[in-house]
């Protein structure tokens, strides 16, 4: 008889049956794929973002055509049927979490992206109306302004995160990117502002150039493997540090990159490029690998080897910091 | 006296009118004409969201393809029991005309509606009058007349109610624009009050004598001289009742809403002496100014007609005073040749008969005028002028009022600055721009006012003819009593300036009131407005003691985030300044305002448009009005000395608002104007122009190509000629190897640039080493304006480029020929116009145009000035808009001209051709004119022909001379848009392309009806909305391109500039070259789209590159060649159907509005796309032996 494998997880007090949760991706647009996404053996589902950007540029061009074609001719007082149903597309997000939540048992995390602490409350109350179970926070900034300091940045994901504490009850989680100079600190500050987790880490969008015609490619490419090691690393330092979830996204293709992100001490691990790759019943494979994995091991429980080769658990905990770095380069010397 | 507690609102004449019109319908068949498209709007967009009528169903409403059709449409409707109406105008009306003789003929309840408007005559007019119905009196239609926003919402219940009675149809109809357009504050009609107007019984009566084959019998038989007479008679007793019963029904709704009406009423003395007959809005004027009149002791009176059919001589008799001396019959028609116009002609009669019938005992003076056509204003200084004319001995007979006639002297003299007393008015003008958000700011305003106070409201909203940088003045009166002044507002209480530059154009403040206020949107403070102020604005600020506001509400809507809207702002300093309402109130109920507009748009703009209201107040300053005048300009929009007489005598007074001035003697007799005057109207709309950068410039001549209003002109000439150039006149060297010595130039006619950006987005040469900057960009136009003048003034003087010199195959040559259409007013960044300039270069000298009406004809035909223009020999497009329906016709007759004259000047050359020689007539008769050279040989040929027979004096010498210039080859093109060549002109179209004649047609196919406001056609593509398919279109676009194929003659191209100028120029070049009938299908970027301008040829690009609109060029001449006549030049589709759609706001509403539905047609649509491209890459693999043999 095998034994019994618990691969259940908490994540920002949400139980989970699995450590394995899809990221946000437009695959969640479509309420059959979450279903599969459920039937697949996913812990829960994120949704696809919802842009601050869209919500206001879609409400900003509107008014924009409909203002410079209104009013202007006397053969033509406006050119578009009547726009009282318009409705920005918060609603029918609120609409595909309300469904997903009908048809689902597995948690439901809406994700809002955005950049300015601005007209975010209504879409957050609309969320949490809606039935999600959490929030996931997507500050996607890239501060290309040579004027911004490093402390107005980090003051930035703050001021969001105070306004939407306030705000709602559900669990927030924030999405974070690599790029802070002291990722530790900030990570401890916005846990005491009520962050229930941190999602590490956010792949930013890094244009190409077409070389032949001098423009800029705006390309978005899948993820690998290999990407997992800075996440891994900052996952492994934060784990056991401060009272929230982590979650581990980036490079989740396979049970072994999911199995490193929980050994770093990752409550979740997050997938989306290999569900394109692969389609959406990989998770049940990869979880599969996972059980394998842990029978093979003799864990009996996630809880059994999550963080266990975290900073605090390794014997060596100066492995993730300068002098392992030095040892590594040491090696490397050509001898 | 009104009934207590009814519903009151603020709405125009069209939608008081629809309102009761939907409530006691089943089905309206409609098209859309300026100015009734509204009601059917309506009608539409209540049916999409389940409004019922009185009856608890959703009427059906169904857009045709032409008037014609929806009167057909409306006829089988009702001959099966429906209650069905329609709304038209114009010659709208004029198309319905067949049907309504048999509607009436077969005694059938109906109501049409319409906007009353003139008709095209010596030119279109959108503008109202009563030409229309009037044509529409002999079809048997009663007619009914409403004078007002109220009386157009209570007689479209009263005439419903007559029509099921008495069985005859009724117009009902009230003044285009004037009514229709007004905004006013009435009393809305509830559905009880409705119901008990309308009998059930009488709509169970109509439906029973609907055809059912369950009690069959045949309706609409032919008819022999046996019966037909008697039949024609039968009707007679049923309009003999009609006005003792509307009298009865009138009386009824008298009851049930307190407002009193009667077939025609009288106003006025009892021992009136001199009266006035009128109908129509301009009712108003008269009845306001005889009362006014009759206060200063005058004994006057108005009879205002509200039955027209059947005219109600008995009542009218009746209600005219027996101490009447002289009546005035005013018609605001005119019927030429006639004895006088209908309705004078109708009170003549009317007394004739009286007094043989012995009803009266004398006739009075009865003369009869014309006022008012095509919205001509029609003011109490006119209708005095009427009343004095009557008290003379003589009285002039069929005189006009409004104008000045020094031709055959009819117009009657009046005084302008005759007014009644407007004290108790508030009088407010606003001058704003089209696109920055007057016209909806002051609607709004009135809405606040009307509806929630005890004021009454009037709005009027005056445009020009512009469709880029069209100016708006709108026109407000508030007060404690209803409004009665269908006229403008001539003397204000508070002017408001919304654009700045404005002030230097016009003298606004003529209209100014003594001690009234002047809001000024400026970009200079309360410390320094003064001094920039031109002299005649300054001189009346300080004699009509003026108060003046300045606000920069350009600043504070940038501060608050709503850069380029400042229409919220002014209206709250119209609110802080003119008193209407207590300022704290209106602030209130402006914010009240502004989140019922965007509560579902997210509390940011709400949050946005609050923040701009309160920031206002804090930066609206009075200036202190100095005593002294500084100005250092004047208003000046003067038109150069060089320029023609006729341009500086009558194009100018029209540019400067001053057209109403012009005499009869001044203008055209048969509509004939010059060509090219678009150049002396230098708009100046824009702060941004283009810019060229000579040394980034690779000289391809994309910009120029792309420019839609042909600002960007480029020369090559030798180097010597910029000896004499200014120093700013920028050149480079040709970009062609070996012509060392030649110079190329780029110039920007900077004052006729709208801004649009086409050229930039266009422009491929960016600078290696700043990608930001390219060889055509926008910049400010401030400091450029002078040098620049200079620069075209020389520009002007370079020579311009040989035609046989250019290379016409290549969108670089292009840009060497002399666009002769130039300046127009068409939006910026016009899809269209870049198609039709093109064409005047290649073939402009020897062009022949039918233009259908729409947005073509507007930009293109539309006084003051017009873009058709000619070369330095004096040649150019001959253009000409007949019809809507009827262009493709239009433009074959054309060509049947330029062929019988052609052959008639063949037969003439060989008769003459013993004294013209025989190689001289062989010339001109045989020799090719394919080539630019070949045909500048031709025009030698036939300037020599002329001199020769010049000197010969003989009868065919002459007539040879009068046919001439038909030796030159001339290309004959058919332009309009989709909605004439897919709907209303599809027949003609297909008829005109199946005749094989030698015509051009060019289809600017914007997928709607834009000039009218974004109606579906049958080129609106599946999936996108547009009014009529507000919940997508469920239908595929009609193939055009297919069904002119299956001729198999017929050369046909589907191009998109903006994809492809290259395939459009050889497109139109092989069209042109087809001896036979050619359809170029040309995708054209429009505001009804919903996209940013600025981005058109880009999406024009993303059309095809989605596969839905392939490129395909059909030559019949390759198929006699035996080869595959079908060419395909797109390359296979690269994106999904979604991303090119879902940049365009038709497209991407439903995704908002209804998501799933959306969803469906945004695949079904690509299925229509993938299918297409599938059927044309088959095609283009066809061998030639596929396609139908050509000989």
């Amino acid at each position: 008889m095998k034994p019994i494998l618990d691969i259940s997880t908490k994540y920002m007090g949400l139980h989970l049956k699995t450590p394995l949760v899809v990221s946000a991706n437009p695959l969640s647009e479509k309420l059959d794929n979450i279903l599969k996404m459920e039937d697949a053996g996913a812990g829960a589902v994120v949704l696809f973002s919802l842009f601050e950007e869209q919500i206001r540029q879609d409400n900003i061009q509107l008014e924009k055509v409909l203002k410079a074609t209104s009013n202007s001719f006397a053969e033509a007082a406006d050119f578009f049927p009547d726009m009282d149903e318009y409705a920005v597309n918060t609603d029918q997000y609120l609409e595909i979490i309300r469904k997903a939540k009908e048809r689902v048992d597995i948690p439901i995390i809406a994700s809002l992206n955005g950049i300015t602490p601005e007209g975010w409350t209504e879409y957050a109350l609309d969320i949490e109306r809606a039935g999600a179970d959490a929030l996931e926070v997507n500050v996607y900034f890239i501060p290309a302004d040579l004027r911004i300091t490093g402390d107005e940045v980090e003051k930035r994901y703050l001021d969001i995160l105070r306004l939407l504490r306030k705000t709602v009850k559900l669990p927030i989680a924030i999405k974070l990117n690599p790029y802070f100079s002291s990722l530790g600190h900030f990570a401890s500050q916005l846990s005491s502002e009520g962050a229930d987790a941190l999602v590490i880490f956010n792949r930013f969008y890094q244009p190409d150039f077409d070389i032949d015609h001098l423009t800029v490619l705006p390309n978005l490419e899948f993820s690998h493997p290999a990407e997992i090691r800075l996440p891994l690393l900052w996952i492994a330092i934060l784990y056991g540090k401060l009272p929230l979830s982590l979650a581990a996204t980036t490079g989740v293709h396979g049970a072994k990159e999911l199995i490193k992100y929980i050994l770093a001490g990752a409550d979740v691990g997050m997938i989306a490029s290999a569900l394109y790759r692969h389609g959406i019943p990989w998770i049940k494979d990869i979880l599969d690998d996972l059980k394998w994995y842990m029978q093979e091991m003799g864990f009996s429980s996630l809880q059994a080897f999550r963080g266990s080769m975290s900073q605090q658990h390794i014997s060596d905990p100066t492995a993730y910091e300068r002098s392992n770095y030095i040892k590594i380069l040491e090696s490397k010397k050509l001898r | 006296m009104e009934k207590k507690n009814q519903h009151v609102v603020t709405v125009d004449g069209n939608e008081a009118a629809v309102y009761v019109a939907y409530r006691v319908n089943e089905v309206c068949a409609i098209y859309p004409i300026t100015p009734s498209s509204t009601m059917a709007e309506l009608a539409d967009e209540w049916s999409a969201k389940g409004i019922t009528n009185i009856w608890g169903n959703i009427p059906e409403v169904i857009e045709m393809q032409s008037e014609g059709g929806a009167a057909g449409t409306v006829h089988g409707a009702l001959q099966t029991g429906s209650l069905t109406t329609t709304f038209t105008a114009s010659q709208g009306l004029m198309l319905m005309l067949p049907n309504m003789y048999k509607i009436a003929g077969e005694l059938t309840s109906a109501v049409f509606h319409v906007a009353a408007r003139a008709l095209s005559a010596q030119g279109l007019s959108i503008f109202g009058d009563h030409q229309d119905v009037m044509a529409a009196r002999t079809t048997g239609f009663a007619m009914l007349a409403a004078a007002s926003v109220q009386e157009a919402h209570d007689m479209a219940l009263i005439s419903q109610a007559i029509t099921l009675i008495a069985r005859v149809p009724f117009i009902h109809f009230f003044d285009g624009f004037r009514t229709s357009h007004e905004v006013n504050k009435i009393h809305l009609l509830s559905d009880d009050q409705i119901k008990a107007m309308v009998n059930d019984d009488l709509v169970f009566e109509h439906r029973k004598r609907a055809l059912n084959p369950d009690r069959p019998f045949i309706r609409g038989t032919a008819q022999n001289p046996d019966v037909y007479f008697q039949g024609r008679e039968t009707v007679n007793s049923f309009y003999d009742h009609i006005p003792a019963l509307l009298y009865y029904e009138m009386q009824k709704f008298y009851t049930l809403t307190g407002r009193k009406y009667a077939p025609v009423t009288y106003h006025g003395d009892p021992d009136a002496e001199q009266i006035i007959v009128i109908m129509g809005s301009g009712s108003e004027t008269a009845i306001e100014t005889s009362d006014f009149l009759r206060k200063c002791g005058e004994k006057t009176g108005v009879l205002q007609i509200t039955l027209y059919r059947p005219f109600p001589t008995e009542d009218l008799l009746k209600a005219i005073p027996a101490t009447v001396r002289s009546i005035a019959v005013l018609d605001r028609t005119k019927e030429a040749g006639a004895t006088g116009e209908p309705m004078y002609q109708d009170v003549v009669i009317s007394f004739a008969e009286g007094l043989s019938k012995g009803l009266i005992n004398k006739i009075p003076k009865i003369i009869g005028g014309r006022y008012g056509l095509a919205s001509k204003e029609f003011t109490p200084a006119m209708v005095k002028a009427v009343f004095d004319e009557l008290k003379s001995a003589t009285p002039k007979n069929h005189f006009t009022i409004g104008i000045l006639d020094d031709v055959t002297f009819t117009s009657l003299q009046f005084d302008p600055y005759f007014t009644l007393d407007e004290s108790e008015w508030t009088q407010a003008l606003f001058f704003g721009l089209g696109a920055d958000g007057t016209v909806g700011a002051n609607k709004n305003t009135i809405k606040i006012i009307g509806e929630n106070t005890d004021l009454y409201a009037q709005g009027y909203f005056v445009y020009d003819s512009k469709k880029s940088g069209a100016k708006t003045v709108s026109h407000l009166r508030f007060g404690k009593n209803p409004i009665k002044a269908p006229y403008l507002i001539s003397s204000a209480d508070f002017i408001a300036c919304h654009q700045f530059n404005f002030l230097e154009q016009e003298d606004m403040l003529k209209y100014a009131k003594p001690a009234s206020t002047f809001l000024l949107n400026s970009p200079w403070d309360k410390n320094e407005i003064w001094d920039k102020l031109p002299l005649e604005v300054q001189k009346k600020i300080i004699s009509r003691k003026i108060k003046l506001y300045v606000i920069n509400a350009t600043e504070v809507a940038r501060i608050t985030g709503m850069t380029g809207r400042i229409n919220t702002i002014m209206q709250t300093c119209f609110f802080a300044l003119s008193g209407v309402l207590p300022p704290d109130e209106a602030i209130q109920q402006i914010k009240k305002a502004i989140e019922k507009t965007y509560f579902k748009k997210g509390r940011k703009i709400i949050d946005q448009n609050f923040k701009a209201v309160d920031m206002t107040l804090e930066n609206l300053f009075q200036v202190d009005v100095p005593l002294q005048t500084n100005a250092k300009a004047s208003i000046d929009r003067k038109i150069p000395d060089y320029a023609p007489e006729f341009v500086r005598n009558v194009t100018q007074m029209m540019i400067s608002g001053k057209g109403d001035d012009i005499p009869v003697s001044a203008l055209p007799i048969d509509g004939e104007y010059p060509s090219g005057t678009t150049k002396w109207e230098k708009r100046n709309i824009s702060d941004r122009i283009a810019v060229w950068e000579s040394d980034l410039c690779i000289q391809c001549g994309n910009c120029s190509f792309v420019c839609p209003h042909s600002v960007i002109r480029s020369k090559f000439y030798h180097k010597d000629y910029l000896d004499d150039a200014p120093a700013s006149f920028k050149s480079a060297s040709i970009n062609a190897r070996g012509f060392p010595e030649t110079k190329y130039s780029l110039q920007v006619y900077l004052e006729d640039c709208t801004g649009c950006n086409l050229c930039y987005e266009v422009c491929p040469a960016t600078d290696p080493l700043d990608r930001s900057r390219k060889a055509i960009h926008l910049d400010e136009k401030e400091g450029r304006l002078d040098a620049e003048r200079n620069n075209i003034q020389y520009f002007e003087l370079l020579p311009e480029n040989s035609r046989p010199a250019v290379n016409f195959s290549t969108v670089h040559g292009v840009q060497f020929l002399q666009p002769l259409f130039e300046f127009s007013g068409a939006c910026a960044g016009c899809g269209e116009t870049p198609y039709i300039k093109v064409l005047t270069q290649l073939f402009g000298d020897r062009l022949l145009v039918a233009n259908a009406t729409g947005c073509s004809s507007i930009y293109g035909g539309n006084l003051p000035t017009t873009p058709w223009t000619k070369n330095a020999a004096g040649k150019g497009p001959a253009w000409s808009n007949s019809l809507f329906e009827d262009n493709a016709e239009f433009g074959l007759g054309m060509r049947l001209t330029a062929d019988k004259q052609l052959s008639m000047a063949h037969q003439l050359l060989k008769r003459l051709e013993p004294q013209l020689g025989e190689s001289f007539v062989r010339d001109l008769i045989e020799s090719s004119q394919l080539q630019e050279s070949e045909i500048a040989e031709q025009r030698l040929r036939v300037d020599q022909l002329k001199l020769a027979l010049q000197k010969m004096n003989s009868s065919d010498a002459n007539h040879l001379l009068s046919v001439a210039d038909q030796l030159v080859k001339r290309s004959v093109w058919l332009i309009g848009g989709d909605g004439w060549a897919y709907d209303i002109g599809s027949g003609g179209l297909d008829h005109a392309l199946a005749s094989g004649r030698n015509i051009n047609v060019l289809v600017l196919d914007t997928e709607v009806y834009s000039n009218t406001g974004g109606q579906m056609s049958k080129a609106t593509p599946t999936a996108a909305s547009a009014k009529f398919a507000a919940a997508g279109k469920r239908v595929g676009k009609k193939d055009l391109a297919m069904q002119a194929i299956s001729y198999g003659n017929v050369y046909v191209a589907q191009v998109a500039m903006g994809a492809n100028p290259q395939q459009t120029l050889l497109a139109m070049r092989e069209a042109e070259a087809y001896n036979g009938p050619s359809l170029i299908l040309a995708y054209s970027h429009c505001i009804a789209h919903g996209i940013d301008m600025e981005k058109g040829l880009d999406q024009q690009n993303k059309a095809v590159m989605s596969g839905y609109w392939p490129l395909i060029r059909y030559n019949p001449v390759l198929r006699k060649n035996n080869k595959n006549p079908f060419v395909l030049d797109s390359p296979k589709p690269s994106m999904p159907f979604r991303d090119y759609a879902y940049n365009e706001l038709r497209y991407k509403v439903l995704t908002q509005t209804q998501p799933k539905e959306a969803e469906k047609l945004i695949q079904l649509a690509q299925e229509i796309v993938d299918l297409r491209w599938k059927t044309y890459v088959e095609m283009a693999g066809f061998g030639a032996s596929s396609f139908q043999p050509v000989l």
